[in-house]
């Protein structure tokens, strides 16, 4: 019966979708405030609806339900709670469902804080908004209801996939998700803007937040999945160029890009015409990432069984919207013209510079990305490697880096670059010291190890620089220096600790992409292994059971110059359910990196396989990902741009204080 | 400067780093595309490649052999219609099985594939495409995908 509920509620989302995208658009174009009203309360019903439709389902999977098809596929009832509930979205069908609850969602969100935003923009953007969701619901009604019945039910399920069955993996989707589907509202901010024909400084702040929010969880969607790549997966890596995960970070490119030339709309009143551009390119990356992942048209080793039929409603629901916004570009994009001058030294030049380099990346991971699909046109079956992206991407992103802590030392029209990087020599003393550090302990030469430690070092040191600059500190009074630190905008706080976080995090890709130490034999109980000057001592594997697995558990002792270091346990379980086995590596993080452990397969002689690790600053990278994370988030809680507080006014003539 | 000029300068920035973009790109695009291959393709006369590439089919039933002591593993990849053999030194993916698909990269040495990676995937129900195409090439696709049915195997709805 509820399951029944949910499924009727999620008929119901779609008619009210068509009404919310049907008249408040209509009303926009005729001017007629009812209908444009209707855009609130709709949007409004409609997220109530999909909410009640989810939790239906996750009722369903919570009670073990087997007689619905999805719960059959996916469940079983001896799984932790945990996995039930993270089992909702752990499938197609209800992943699909928290997809269309987050754009619901979102789209409430908007009705609800825009209160202050123009009725036609307000009703423009919510009809959009909806035009997406009518696609979408279409999508899951047709091709992947959750609610089917299993006819007959079975006793039982079968499982969710083991390695599924993780912590960090529960709560991956939904932040990807939310990243994904929150640039839907840049996406239809922009649309709306296309329509009335405008863009100003106002326009820019209404779209921030919801893109820095957008950003935020897609940057720890990102970092959960690579994360858990690196400790699930027991291979010691953490991204693979995989297109499953190039499908999550050409969206996070565009979104980067678009975060700061939305500033550029914001301060200076130009870029309009690109922001818009790039808006719309980040969300069709969200949905090219979603068609990529549902079709299963390229091999991943991330893929799960896939359904090409669902790909081919995907694709055209992708061309469609690209094709669509593209068209509406083409013959509106034209007609917003710019304000501000600058020149090329500047910071609108810099931020420029920036959104050139961050646009070409992502373009160059679409071209590898979406290649191998060319290729098999004229019937060529190929893959292209890691090492191309390494090759191309990363040189792409050096002069980036370098970029990035001069520019928020450039005065906005006309930047002084002699003057910036003479205040930049401390950040150039880093630099310099890093590259020495890099040579003087490292294991193996390599050019990347030297330039990546430098740039993190060049741009942490740039960002402390620049703070340093903005509270006068040493030129003026320690308590003045105090004060102004303490009065200093949120939204600045934020861009300092983002930028640092990168580069926290870029020392950490350095460091466990470069020198990574990797050991794999087989060892009886008592043998050691030096890997990287830590001797791990195997003691020896027991067996045991978990709430639904049963597992081989291998304990590791780790001794540096005779002094012990830790105890790592690392485990091979195994999921009846399902017959797999997966891997739980042992990982103890320390300062300088990442002890890693993992048993394999025990051998006839009653050794076992074992693969070690030593991976330098590792950990660093998802700490640096923290750390921007939280940069985003302080921003968004800055007081100047409280969702939907600014109204629309003419910029102020001077030239406002550089921020 | 004036407004034309200002564009102009942009314009040729934003060239200058495309083309650097391209030329990167083109440099080193060649040599690391990977092709793939069936085990069919392989046993052909004509095959002749020195190249790294993708080797995909099925685990032969029975082949998979642990050298003892050490971690190098031999096993053969077949489309049903042909077989090649394989060594690989490391630790399997979790999801390695005989009779499942699997897809390997490496090069070939005297007439054996020596692996320098076993791909793993994350979803036993999961078929590679190209491993799909090769084993419909070699027309096994029917028998194939009859014994996954028979063994319980969904074809649908797993997962991301």
């Amino acid at each position: 019966m509820i399951v029944e509920a949910g499924h009727f509620a999620l008929i119901l989302s779609l008619f009210v979708a068509l009404v919310q995208a049907a008249l408040p658009l209509a009303g926009a174009q005729r001017n007629d405030p009812a209908w444009m009203g209707v855009a609130a309360p709709a949007a409004f019903a409609q997220a109530l609806l999909i909410a009640f439709s989810f939790g239906c389902l996750t009722y369903a999977f919570v009670t073990s339900d087997f007689s619905v098809a999805a719960v059959v596929a996916n469940s079983h009832s001896t799984k932790p709670m945990l996995y039930k509930v993270s089992g909702v979205w752990g499938n197609h069908e209800g992943s699909m469902l928290l997809w269309v609850l987050i754009l619901a969602v979102f789209g409430w969100a908007v009705a609800l804080f825009g209160r202050n935003l123009p009725p036609s923009l307000k009703a423009r953007t919510l009809g959009i908004q909806a035009l997406i969701s009518v696609g979408f619901l279409a999508f899951i009604l047709f091709t992947s209801n959750p609610f089917d019945r299993a006819i007959p039910a079975p006793f039982d399920g079968r499982g969710m996939n083991p390695l599924l069955q993780d912590p960090g993996l529960a709560f991956h989707p939904p932040f990807l998700y939310l990243g994904y589907v929150g640039f839907s509202i840049a996406f239809s901010f922009a649309i709306a803007a296309l329509i009335e024909g405008r863009v100003d400084a106002a326009w820019a702040r209404w779209v921030r937040p919801w893109t820095l929010a957008a950003w935020s969880f897609l940057t720890i969607g990102i970092a959960l999945g690579s994360w858990w790549a690196y400790y699930e997966l027991g291979w010691g890596g953490w991204w693979f160029w995989d297109p499953v995960e190039n499908a999550s970070f050409m969206p996070w490119l565009a979104g980067t890009a678009l975060l700061h030339s939305a500033v550029v709309v914001e301060k200076r009143d130009t870029m309009k015409a690109w922001t818009v551009f790039l808006a719309i390119v980040a969300f069709s990356f969200s949905l090219l990432g979603t068609f990529l992942v549902r079709s299963g048209v390229l091999t991943s080793v991330h893929a799960f069984a896939t359904d090409p039929e669902r790909g081919v409603f995907i694709l055209v629901l992708l061309l469609i919207v690209v094709g669509g916004s593209f068209a509406l570009f083409a013959w509106r994009g034209p007609q917003l013209t710019g304000g501000g001058l600058f020149r090329p030294i500047s910071r609108e030049g810099s931020l420029l510079l920036n959104n050139l380099l961050m646009s070409i990346g992502a373009v160059v991971v679409l071209f590898g990305t979406l290649f191998p699909l060319f290729a098999q046109v004229v019937d060529y079956k190929m893959s292209v490697g890691a090492p191309f992206f390494n090759r191309v991407f990363v040189p792409l992103m050096v002069p980036m880096i370098a970029t990035m802590a001069v520019a928020p030392l450039l005065s906005w029209k006309r930047g002084d670059l002699p003057g910036a990087m003479g205040r930049l020599w401390a950040a150039g003393a880093a630099a310099a010291a890093a590259v020495a550090v890099a040579i003087a302990v490292a294991t193996k030469t390599s050019v990347w190890g030297p330039i990546g430690l430098a740039l993190a070092a060049w741009l942490a040191m740039g960002t402390v620089v620049e703070l340093a600059e903005r509270i006068r500190l040493f030129r003026t009074s320690p308590a003045e220096s105090l004060r102004r630190l303490g009065r200093m905008p949120r939204a600045a706080w934020g861009m300092t600790l983002a930028h640092f976080g990168m580069a926290v995090a870029i020392a950490g890709m350095t460091g466990a992409g470069v020198w990574k130490v990797e050991s794999i034999q087989t060892m009886k109980p008592g043998d050691s292994v030096n890997v990287a000057g830590y001797v791990y001592t195997f003691k020896g594997a027991s067996e045991g059971r978990g709430p639904n697995y049963s597992y081989i558990s291998g304990v590791f002792d780790v001794t540096r110059n005779g002094q012990p270091v830790t105890t790592l346990e690392s485990e091979k379980r195994i999921y009846p359910v399902r017959g797999m086995p997966t891997t739980e590596a042992a990982i103890e993080s320390l300062f300088l990196g990442d002890l890693y452990a993992v048993i394999g397969d025990p051998q006839e002689d009653g050794s076992f396989a074992t693969r070690l690790y030593f991976n330098p600053l590792v950990a660093w990278m998802w700490a640096g990902a923290l750390i921007m994370v939280f940069g985003g988030v302080l921003s968004l809680t800055d007081r100047r741009y409280r969702v939907g507080a600014p109204v629309r006014r003419r910029p102020p003539a001077a030239a406002q204080p550089a921020e | 400067m004036k407004r034309k000029h200002k564009r102009l300068t942009f314009v040729i920035v934003a060239l200058a780093l495309l083309g650097a973009a391209v030329g990167l790109v083109l440099f080193a695009f060649t040599d690391n595309i990977v092709f793939f291959h069936s085990p069919t393709e392989v046993n052909e006369d004509a095959f002749r490649t020195d190249r790294r590439f993708r080797l995909g089919g099925l685990v032969e039933e029975g082949s998979v052999v642990k050298e003892q002591g050490t971690v190098k593993v031999s096993f053969r990849i077949t489309d049903l219609a042909e077989s090649v053999p394989v060594t690989y030194v490391g630790i399997l993916p979790d999801l390695f099985r005989e009779g499942q698909g699997v897809v390997a990269e490496g090069r070939l040495e005297n007439g054996i594939f020596v692996a320098e990676e076993v791909l793993a995937k994350h979803d036993e129900n999961y078929m590679p495409p190209e491993v799909a195409e090769s084993l419909k090439a070699s027309g096994k696709w029917d028998e194939m995908s009859e014994t996954m049915k028979k063994q319980g195997h969904v074809t649908k709805g797993a997962t991301q």
